[in-house]
Order: C-alpha cells, then sequence, then structure tokens
C-alpha cells in the first residue's frame, strides 16, 4: 500500500490500483473456468434457451396475414368495421391482387388455416375463392385483346413495363444459356430479376404492381421468361382500373412504345362494360358478404398479435377489442385449473406416502436403508409405458382391484368402481410415477438430520410426536420444498400418463398443447399455451420463494 | 457399594448392556450418586461409559439390573418423563429456533405460562452471561456460546440431575478450561447432581467431586481426584490418570506394610503392596514421575536406591523434564521443580534415584 492516509484506491505493490490488477489475476481463472463450461452452455443455449426463445416469439409471431395480404392489409386500414358495410372496390381489388399472387405460391390455404383459428369458416372461403381468383377480370382481359389486340401478347406487356437494362441482362443471360446447353457445360447462374421501368408504377401503380408480383413470380417459381407467359387475369383489371383513373397527360408522358398501345386502351376503357368486384367475391363464396370475415382480416393484419394469448385464456380478439370466448369454445381456462389442482393433489399424495418411507430409509441401518433404496428405484428401471399400461390391469372395471373388491364382497359386481380414464386414475398412476423425486431429496435431507437433536428434545421433556413436530419436521422442510417443486413441475407439464389413463376428465393441458402440436397444427396457440404454463410454474416459484424460500430447499 | 446408601439419588444396581447379544459392553455395574455430587465417567472410548450415561437418560434400556432415580426405578419411564437435564456432545441446539426458542422449548412443553417462560428464559441466559443473545440463531454463535447455551437449555427447567456428555469436546483448550470452571460454579451453585462423560483426565481431575473410571465395561476406581491419581487401584488406572513410571518386578517379600520388589534387572526396590499380596506375585510398580527423588539427602538412609543412566534433559520452564534408563526402561521420566538449588542432571551422567516407599505402588502386572 503506497499511501495508507489517502483517501484514492488501494494500489499494488506497481501502482496500479489493487482492483485493477486482482482482476487481471483472476481473468485467466475465469476465461478457464468459462471454457470448461462452453460445451454445456452451448448446449444449453442450442437445446433449451433457443427453443423457448422460439417458443414466446411463435407465440406472437403473425406476419403470415400481412405477408400473404400486403395490399389488403393497407387497404383496410381506412376501413370501419363499425359500419355494417362491406369495404370497398378498392379493398376488392387489393385482395384479388394479394390473392392471385397467393393461389399462385399456394400460400393462400395457409392462411385461411391461420384466420379460421380465430373466426370459423374462413379456411372454406379462402380454399374456394383461391380456386375461382384467376377468373377475376377476365372481363376485361376480353374487352382489352377486342380494344386493343397487342395486350393479348406476353411480349407487349414486357415492352410497357419492363426495365429495358432487365431486357438487355435477360437476353445476354439467355444467350450464355443457349451458348453452355450447346457445349454441353452445367449452366446455373440464376437469370437476372424482373425490375420494372422507370416511371411506369407512378403511372400505372396497380398494374405495375400486379404485373411485377407476377412477373417475379413466373420467373422465381416457375422458371418461364416472363416475355413468353401470358399474364394473369387480375393484371387486366388492375390496368383497367388505373386507365380509369389516369388523364390523357399520363400517357402522354409514356414512352413511345408503351403510348402505342396504351393510348387506344386508354380512349377504350370508358367505354369498357364494368364489374363489381364484390359481386364476383360473392358469388364465389357468400362469406364475403360478412364483415365478420373482414374485421378479422384488419384485426390479424398486424405482424404480433396478441390473439393466441387471448385464446389460451378463452378470451377472443375482435376488431373492437377482446371478448370472451363462446361459451361451447372455453376449454383452456379450465384445463389450466384441472392441471393445477392434479398436480397440486399428486404432490399432496407424494408427501403424504413419500414422507414414512423417507422417514424410514434414513432411520434404518445402512445395508436395509440401502435394500429399500432399490426398491424405490425400481420404478426407474422399468419403462414409463409399461408402468403406466400395469396400472390399467389394476385399475380398469375388469381389473385386478376390481375383481378382488367383488370377490370380497365390498362391491357389487353390477356397479364396479370406475378407477380409471378419469382423473382418479391419473392421480393414482402419477403418483406412483413421481413418488421417488419426492422420496430422493426427503431421505437425502433427514439423512443430514442428527438423531441427537430428537434426542435433546427428548431429554428436555418433548414427547414423541412433540419432538417429532417441533424439532425434527422443521429440518426435514427444505427436503419437502425441494421434493414439492420437484414433483409439481414434472406433473405439471406432464403428458404420457394423462393421455393414457386420463380419459377426457383427467388430461392435463400438456395434452391439449400436444394435441395443437400434432394433430390442428397451430403451433402459434400451443406456443401461448406452453409459454402460460412456464410462467404460472414461474410464478409459483416465485411465490414459493417469497413464502418458504427458495435458500430452504436442499436435496441433501 | 451396596444399593441402600441413604443419600444416594442416581443408584446403579448390577447394570448390564449388551447390544448384540454375545458381549457385554456393560458389566455389572454398581454405582451410588449423591445428591449433589459431580461424578465424572471417565474411560478410553469404548469403555461403555456413554452407554451408562444414555442408560440413565432413557436413550438406552439396561439388559439386565435396575437404574433408580430418587429411589425409583426408572427402566420403564420414557426419557422425556424422566426430567434429567442433558448436554449433547455437539450441543444439539435446534437450529431453526433462536437461542430464546431452544430455551424456551422444555418450558412449553410442560405447559409454564409466557410471563414465567420468559423469566425463566432470561434468567437461564443471564447465568450463562449469555443475556443479550436471545434473539439470535444458534449458527450464528460461536462454539463456545454454543456451549453455555446447551447449558442454559439444560438447566432452565430446573432439573435435579443434569448429565453431560462430553460437552466440551468441540472447544479449543483455552475455552475449555475456561468452561470447565464455569460449569463447576454453576453444578455447585445449583446444588445439582451431575453426572459427566469424558475421556479426558484432566477435565475429570479438575471438575469432579468423583471420579469413576471405565474400562472393558467396568468401574476399575470410583474415588475422588486425589485419591485417583495419588493412589491408584490397579495399573490400568495408574496408567490412564497422568503421566507415570512403571517397572516391571516380582515380590519378594512383603513386611510392615512396605514390599520389597526384585525388579527384572535384579535391583531391589521398596514399594506400598496395593494388589499383590503373597511374594512371588509378578507385579507392576508405578512412581509418579514428580515423586521420584534424586537427592539422597531427602531420602531414610535405609532406602533402597536405583541406579540411573541420563538420556535426556528438557528444560519446560516451571519444570525440568529428564529422562532416563531404569532397570532396562528407557522412558523413566521425572520432573523437578524449577529451584535455585535444583540440579540441571546432563546427558550420559550416571545418578541414583529413590523415593518413599507410599509414593511407589506395587500393582497388579497386567
Amino acid at each position: 500500500m503506497s499511501d495508507a492516509t489517502s483517501t484514492g484506491p488501494m494500489l499494488a505493490a506497481d501502482g496500479t490500483p489493487l482492483k485493477r490488477s486482482l482482476n487481471r489475476a483472476l481473468r485467466a481463472q475465469k476465461l478457464r473456468a468459462l471454457m470448461l463450461i462452453a460445451p454445456l452452455l452451448v448446449f444449453i443455449l442450442v437445446t433449451f434457451i433457443a427453443p423457448i426463445t422460439d417458443m414466446l416469439f411463435r407465440s406472437v409471431e403473425n406476419q403470415i396475414v400481412s405477408d400473404t395480404l400486403p395490399r389488403t392489409t393497407r387497404a383496410l386500414e381506412g376501413w370501419d368495421h363499425n359500419s355494417g358495410e362491406l369495404p370497398s372496390e378498392d379493398v376488392f381489388a387489393a385482395l384479388t391482387y394479394d390473392l392471385v399472387a397467393a393461389a399462385e405460391r399456394k400460400d393462400h390455404t395457409r392462411l385461411g388455416t391461420r384466420l379460421n383459428y380465430e373466426t370459423t369458416g374462413m379456411s372454406s372461403i379462402f380454399r374456394k375463392t383461391g380456386r375461382r381468383i384467376d377468373d377475376f377480370g377476365e372481363t376485361y382481359m376480353d374487352q382489352f385483346a377486342e380494344a386493343t389486340p397487342d395486350l393479348a401478347a406476353p411480349e407487349t406487356w414486357v415492352t410497357v413495363m419492363a426495365d429495358p437494362g432487365w431486357r438487355a441482362d435477360y437476353a445476354a443471360w439467355e444467350a450464355a444459356r443457349a451458348a453452355a446447353r450447346e457445349t454441353g457445360r452445367d449452366f446455373d447462374r440464376p437469370p437476372p430479376l424482373f425490375r420494372l421501368k422507370n416511371g411506369v408504377a407512378d403511372i400505372l401503380p396497380e398494374a405495375a404492381d400486379v404485373y411485377a408480383e407476377f412477373a417475379r413470380i413466373a420467373q422465381v417459381e416457375n422458371g418461364d421468361n416472363p416475355a413468353e407467359e401470358e399474364p394473369w387475369a387480375p393484371v387486366y383489371l388492375a390496368l383497367y382500373r388505373d386507365l380509369m383513373h389516369v388523364g390523357p397527360g399520363a400517357i402522354e408522358r409514356l414512352d413511345d412504345a408503351s403510348r402505342a398501345t396504351l393510348a387506344p386502351a386508354h380512349d377504350a376503357v370508358a367505354g369498357f362494360q364494368s364489374e363489381r368486384l364484390a359481386d364476383l367475391y360473392l358469388d364465389a363464396d357468400k362469406g364475403w358478404g360478412e364483415p365478420a370475415i373482414w374485421s378479422t382480416i384488419q384485426a390479424f393484419s398486424s405482424n404480433y398479435t396478441p390473439g393466441y394469448f387471448l385464446a389460451s385464456v378463452d378470451l377472443r380478439q375482435t376488431a373492437d377489442g377482446v371478448a370472451m370466448q363462446d361459451e361451447d369454445r372455453r376449454i383452456y381456462i379450465m384445463l389450466f385449473e384441472r392441471t393445477l389442482f392434479m398436480s397440486l393433489a399428486i404432490m399432496g399424495a407424494c408427501i403424504l406416502l413419500g414422507y414414512p418411507i423417507a422417514f424410514l430409509l434414513a432411520n434404518l441401518p445402512l445395508r436395509t436403508s440401502n435394500v429399500l433404496l432399490i426398491l424405490v428405484l425400481l420404478p426407474f428401471w422399468t419403462s414409463l409405458l409399461v408402468r403406466t399400461s400395469s396400472w390399467k390391469v389394476l385399475l380398469q372395471q375388469q381389473g385386478v382391484i376390481n375383481d378382488v373388491l367383488v370377490w370380497i364382497g365390498l362391491v357389487d359386481n353390477a356397479n364396479r368402481l370406475v378407477m380409471i380414464n378419469n382423473q382418479f386414475g391419473t392421480i393414482v398412476a402419477m403418483t406412483h410415477i413421481l413418488l421417488p423425486f419426492m422420496i430422493l431429496p426427503l431421505y437425502s435431507v433427514m439423512k443430514t438430520i442428527p438423531p441427537t437433536y430428537v434426542r435433546a428434545a427428548k431429554s428436555l421433556g418433548a414427547s414423541n410426536w412433540t419432538a417429532f413436530w417441533r424439532v425434527y419436521f422443521p429440518q426435514s422442510v427444505p427436503g419437502i420444498g425441494a421434493g414439492c417443486i420437484l414433483v409439481f413441475i414434472l406433473a405439471i407439464g406432464y403428458y404420457i400418463t394423462p393421455e393414457l389413463v386420463g380419459g377426457t376428465t383427467g388430461t392435463f393441458i400438456s395434452n391439449r398443447i400436444a394435441y395443437h402440436i400434432s394433430s390442428s397444427l397451430n403451433w402459434g396457440l400451443a406456443a401461448a399455451l406452453g409459454s402460460i404454463l412456464l410462467a404460472v410454474v414461474l410464478l409459483l416459484y416465485w411465490i414459493y420463494d417469497r413464502i418458504v424460500g427458495i435458500d430452504n430447499v436442499s436435496l441433501g | 457399594m451396596t444399593a441402600a446408601t441413604d443419600n444416594a439419588f442416581v443408584v446403579f444396581d448390577r447394570v448390564q448392556k449388551s447390544y448384540d447379544g454375545e458381549t457385554l459392553v456393560v458389566k455389572d455395574l454398581n454405582l451410588d450418586i449423591g445428591r449433589g455430587e459431580f461424578l465424572t465417567m471417565l474411560g478410553p472410548s469404548g469403555s461403555g461409559k456413554t452407554t451408562c450415561l444414555m442408560m440413565l437418560a432413557g436413550f438406552e434400556t439396561a439388559t439386565h439390573g435396575d437404574i433408580l432415580l430418587g429411589g425409583k426405578p426408572i427402566n420403564n419411564i420414557p426419557p422425556h418423563k424422566r426430567g434429567i437435564g442433558m448436554v449433547f456432545q455437539n450441543y444439539a441446539l435446534f437450529p431453526h429456533m433462536t437461542v430464546a426458542e431452544n430455551l424456551a422449548f422444555p418450558l412449553e412443553v410442560r405447559k409454564i405460562g409466557k410471563s414465567e417462560r420468559e423469566e425463566k428464559v432470561q434468567r437461564a441466559l443471564d447465568m450463562v452471561q449469555m443475556g443479550a443473545f436471545g434473539g439470535r440463531r444458534p449458527a450464528q454463535l460461536s462454539g463456545g456460546q454454543q456451549q453455555r447455551i446447551a447449558l442454559a437449555r439444560a438447566l432452565v427447567f430446573e432439573p435435579e440431575l443434569v448429565l453431560m456428555d462430553e460437552p466440551l469436546g468441540a472447544l479449543d483448550k483455552q475455552l475449555r478450561e475456561h468452561m470447565q470452571f464455569e460449569i463447576t460454579r454453576l453444578a455447585h451453585n445449583l446444588g445439582i447432581t451431575t453426572v459427566y462423560v469424558t475421556h479426558d483426565q484432566t477435565e475429570a481431575l479438575t471438575m469432579s467431586d468423583r471420579v469413576a473410571v471405565f474400562n472393558d465395561g467396568r468401574i476399575q476406581q470410583l474415588a475422588a481426584p486425589d485419591e485417583l491419581y495419588e493412589q491408584p487401584q490397579n495399573s490400568f488406572v495408574a496408567q490412564f490418570i497422568g503421566e507415570n513410571n512403571t517397572l516391571m518386578g516380582t515380590v519378594k517379600e512383603i513386611k510392615d506394610g512396605v514390599a520389597l520388589v526384585v525388579l527384572d534387572d535384579g535391583e531391589v526396590i521398596d514399594a506400598k503392596p496395593v494388589n499383590v499380596s503373597n511374594p512371588g506375585d509378578r507385579t507392576l510398580v508405578s512412581i509418579r514421575p514428580e515423586r521420584v527423588e534424586i537427592n539422597k539427602d531427602r531420602l531414610s538412609p535405609d532406602a533402597h536406591l536405583v541406579h540411573a543412566e541420563v538420556l535426556e534433559f528438557i528444560y519446560m520452564g516451571d519444570i525440568y523434564r529428564t529422562r532416563l534408563r531404569v532397570a532396562g526402561n528407557e522412558d523413566f521420566v521425572i520432573k523437578t521443580r524449577n529451584a535455585p538449588d535444583q540440579r540441571r542432571l546432563k546427558p550420559g551422567e550416571h545418578i541414583e534415584i529413590g523415593w518413599l516407599p507410599q509414593d511407589c505402588r506395587a500393582l497388579d502386572a497386567p
């Protein structure tokens, strides 16, 4: 210490602050420790943290609506869902463009499935409409073909829409491909992606947008040359809508080639026979006439949604806000309550059965207790399925226990007890399976309680019971705590046993999660349910910490 | 020792104990403990002393014989109804209770009212000078403080008999000596009968009214500390208590209460016959190091002297400790007081040593 009287930081012999030189000395040590745990850390990150993060993300993620229907969701922003009226033709047009692209990519059924979670019937609406969407705008296609036959040719569209640079690039790419074919070389260079001509989007916004979408899909999804493909009918619809809006001045600003095609078309559109899009949709599916369908799309148009979480607690997101789920669809709150109640019951049963066994184990001579301990661990060596199935054998109505009870005469043959495929069966089977997780921590804690405490209590005048209750039991509480946490947390997420012996009334929330993961494929809801389960466990853990104190938990 | 001593408070009457049905851990124990007496059970581990204590406390049952407390047999009374205070080796303070709760425990189970309870707890805490520590947990106390609390807890319900099972074993030397004093002071002030188990002979000698030396399941000697030290009844006690020089020999004759013993190298010495009676008996002669005299002038003229060679001289401050070879025994130690006129022996020196016949005891040959 260079200067004991100074108020500055303590200095090491070489004058650097002591804290810094200490840190330097410890750094190598810390680094080595980190290296040692690095494999485990990576393993945990990959197998534990990442899936949980992914699950949390999935439970709120909702990009499918805005990804699949970008134009529609934008167009719907101005629509008032309370008006009771259908959205405007603009919205229908936007939906047409979105749907034709989605149908082309076969995305519309996925979207239908997603929205069906929120409003039943959406799935079939999208499927039906998707089959017909190709025809929407056909009227205009025919009329354009009549008025300006040029527009029926794919090449004309490229002339109007495509960037000349892209056309040159594309020609070069085609030439290179042809040369490669000639010489038999492999050719895997992708074609240059379609680019819109400068300024065309300003004059013909919808047509340019939809055509660009069409060109990209033709290129990327189908591997075709847009110059050789006939555009979708909705492209003509877009062109019609654009030409109806723009004045002749705008057409004048186009380049010569485009003007030659579009000037006559612009003159002709005013005389076209128009068609209401809404009628086309209603014709495809009457469901489009319901404002509820539209408000669902509007409500779920944001990238993130609380919808899954609301559904997890029997609520529903509507355009007006949060509402209760329909009476007959409310099941999750009940399932959560049942899961909690049954887990607590299992935990209680484990304490009642496990405490005396652990006490016995801890107080027997080592040789005897080792044999008993092996008996406790024996179930671990048997397959979980075998054990669960054996409970079926024991508990079913024609099972061993009922047979014995009937034979003794305790139960009438006509009303055998129903002990399986209900809550009772689940509680019995799971108590049996989880019992070792209660016994082992209890045993290891009890093992550390010296017998002198009870002796001391007795010598001080306490009866056997008082000595146990006032002196022994409080010291075994950390073991109970550890056992309870283990059993409860294992029970709350248990899946296979309730599935096998729970019937309909003895299943847990985890069974519902598994159903959504593997059968209904509603992963978002499964993720939300899982997140809530995780939150409940953490909450209970926190409450336990507040009441008992987590440092009061010991595994021995 | 008979079972019917008038003032006997605790009586062991022909008590035997066996754990496995094959060997006796306690063999035919007879012991009377007077009211208010401080009795120590001293012995090597496995000698049966702790078993005796546990039988008295009620945690072990005697295989045979009776234990009487205040004249009543207590064999069938469970421990919690015996009203005996006990201090355990590791204190056994309940870790989940505060000091005050620990002390209140025996009063609570006796259904003593709250105000009286608090008063008694405070008095007991003050008694062991721990009055300010009532709110602490045992884990927050040092070993010595825990020891005091354990003592206070054993005394707080005013038992007539207190048992202590090696209570000072875990303390360091200085604290142990201090606590020895405290315990004896308390026991005598309160007039409680105390049975104290230890394997530390210094503790036994300094604290007790009487010491029962245990070995091999039997009491080898039951006597006051000075008697035990100066007049051991057999070779085990002589060797177990304090430092001792031993020489092997054969009794030649016994006359006027003095035995003439021929040592194995042929030298002849005087000794007090303790448990040898016939000429020709093999004997173990024991002399305390501080009773060996190197100054011939202090002995009677006709005393037998023994030849000795000085092997080692150690200066220990208050005393000199000299190791000699005597009659073939190279571990013969003498202690001489550091006084101005005291000679310092030099290694290699040949001297003559002697002792008063009553200090040299001819005991049974082991």
